[in-house]
């Protein structure tokens, strides 16, 4: 990355758009102030949600990049259905909200000082931060992944140009090409996303090169949607796909970039396009502040989101452990407005009172075939618990204009929850 | 209910001066995922802000019951009491 000046792009239309609000009754002095660090899905929401809760606060999002690439339909970008920049959002309209976007990455947390050290130098103070940092790929996990596999192998884990790659490599493959996607143990982000590849990218091959075949080696013996996905694939992809799962030699034990091989306990499989999902951990920001347990992820409080282990940090989305809540653009959305709430009402000396979130997770298994998992969630003994008799998936014998149906209401939920998050 | 809910808005900010707008009751936060905030956005699913308060409950009561088919929120009104939809009703019936 270059180095980066910080940006105060809020600054400019903060004017015109104070002009707008309805006078303060107060001056507009700083308040208690709040940095957010990472603009997806989570922090985005959060810093936005925070500045609708209380106008007074000072709100900061560090954010390194000018253009978020959203990971939900990015599978379609990879089967060529769907274009990147439909994918791409910026933030000015989240400049617009006079919320101060800071061009920079975090680089270290100073728990006792309040501080955010920034790659540009510059220290920026708070009274409440929140961790927003998204998953960072577990190097050295996989035997023979590293950085500069994911030339041959792409992840296409975090979207952009990798999710491009992974396209090109696939479109660039002759008819009759084996394409290998390996799937990781649990946990991990977006736990439906393997499959929906899986599907989408048989559908790409179905229809473009149906000589070939796919195989998916999984480190599990069951997986988000499981049955949903399975029956689908008998009906559209007989021959064409094949799960092997942990108990059937699923289990990828290393890879040999060069010739795009996976090594399981039973043998190896050289593909002509390998997608590797790695295992994966909380963003770096979250292991430098500390707010990461043994297992990579961060433990929280389910009513406040704040770090069970520093306080005054709150965690939300991919990096956070949410108990029952899937690492989901949705869960991190609705999460980072319940945290807003919760540090709002923190640092207005009250008492945050206990949530009830919502997920609900689109799939699709083909361009008119979507499948959807929901779930309700309180906190329950210190976790956020399923609430009992709430959620689950589609019906498994549902009918196919159902299905396409929920195809029609994934897109529209990508339209809604980008359009909420940054329009 | 909607009056006195409405009267403990205003006296929830007249006491947290600060807080701009009442903070949503549990489980309102999470509904904007899928219901769009801003009239702007092209979806099948309704906006819940401004709606009549009764119609959020009924709807929520009939796709908890089964009474009406729903895709996803027949699973999602499960996981709500009668009070809690009454309060997140109340709430989104009270947005503009």
């Amino acid at each position: 990355m270059k180095t980066r000046r910080r940006d105060f792009l809020g600054l400019g239309l903060a004017a015109s758009a104070a002009a707008l609000l309805p006078a303060p009754l107060r001056a507009q002095g700083p308040g208690p102030r709040v940095v957010v660090v990472g603009g997806g899905f989570a922090g985005t929401t959060c810093a936005r949600a925070l500045r609708h809760a209380d106008p007074r606060l000072a709100v900061t999002l560090i954010e390194p990049n000018a253009t978020f690439t959203a990971c939900p339909f990015s599978n379609e970008v990879i089967a060529g259905l769907r274009e990147i920049a439909a994918q791409q959002f910026t933030y000015g309209h989240v400049a617009a909200d006079r919320i101060t976007i800071a061009r920079a990455s975090a680089m270290a947390v100073d728990a006792a000082a309040r501080s955010v050290a920034l790659s540009d130098g510059t220290r920026l103070a708070y009274d409440r931060l929140v961790l927003a940092p998204g998953i960072d790929i577990r190097w050295g996990a996989l035997a023979g992944y590293d950085e500069a596999a994911v030339q041959q192998m792409p992840h296409a884990w975090r979207a952009g140009d990798q999710t491009l790659l992974l396209r090109r490599q696939l479109e660039a493959m002759p008819d009759g090409g084996l394409v290998v996607i390996s799937a990781p143990a649990n946990p991990f982000r977006c736990p439906p996303g393997p499959y929906e590849r899986a599907s989408l990218i048989a559908h790409y091959l179905k229809t473009k090169k149906p000589k070939s075949k796919l195989i998916v080696l999984d480190a599990k013996d069951a997986f988000s949607k499981q049955r949903l996905f399975q029956a689908a694939w008998a009906e559209l992809y007989p021959g064409l796909l094949e799960w092997v799962p942990l108990s059937k030699g699923g289990n990828v034990t290393s890879v040999e970039p060069a010739t795009r091989t996976f090594v399981t306990d039973f043998g190896r499989h050289s593909a002509a396009v390998g997608n590797v999902i790695p295992p994966q951990k909380a963003g770096r920001i979250a292991e430098v502040a500390g707010v990461t347990d043994k297992s990579g992820w961060c433990p929280i409080d389910p009513v406040t989101f704040e770090s069970k282990l520093v306080p005054g940090i709150h965690v939300i989305g991919d990096a956070a452990i949410a108990g029952a809540m899937p690492k989901s653009a949705f869960a991190a959305n609705a999460q980072a407005k319940t945290c807003a709430a919760a540090v709002a009402t923190l640092l207005a000396g009250g008492t945050p009172a206990s949530p009830r979130l919502i997920n609900t997770c689109y799939s699709l298994v083909a361009p008119d075939y979507g499948i959807s998992v929901a779930g309700v969630y309180a906190p329950t003994n210190g976790q956020l618990a399923d609430v009992p008799g709430a959620g689950g998936v589609s019906p498994q014998d549902a009918p196919r204009p159902t299905r396409a149906a929920e195809a029609v209401l994934a897109a529209a939920w990508f339209r809604t929850i980008t359009g909420e998050v940054f329009g | 209910m909607r009056r006195t809910v409405a009267a403990a808005m205003v006296l929830a900010s007249i006491a947290a001066a600060a807080i701009a707008s009442a903070e949503p009751p549990a489980g309102a936060a999470s509904c904007s995922g899928c219901h769009p905030a801003s009239s702007s956005v092209q979806s099948p699913v309704p906006r819940l802000a401004g709606m009549d308060q009764a119609a959020i409950v009924k709807a929520m009561q009939d796709f908890r019951s089964g009474a009406r088919p729903g895709t996803v929120m027949d699973r999602i009104a499960k996981g709500f009491t009668d009070p809690e939809i009454q309060a997140i009703a109340a709430w989104y019936a009270a947005q503009k």
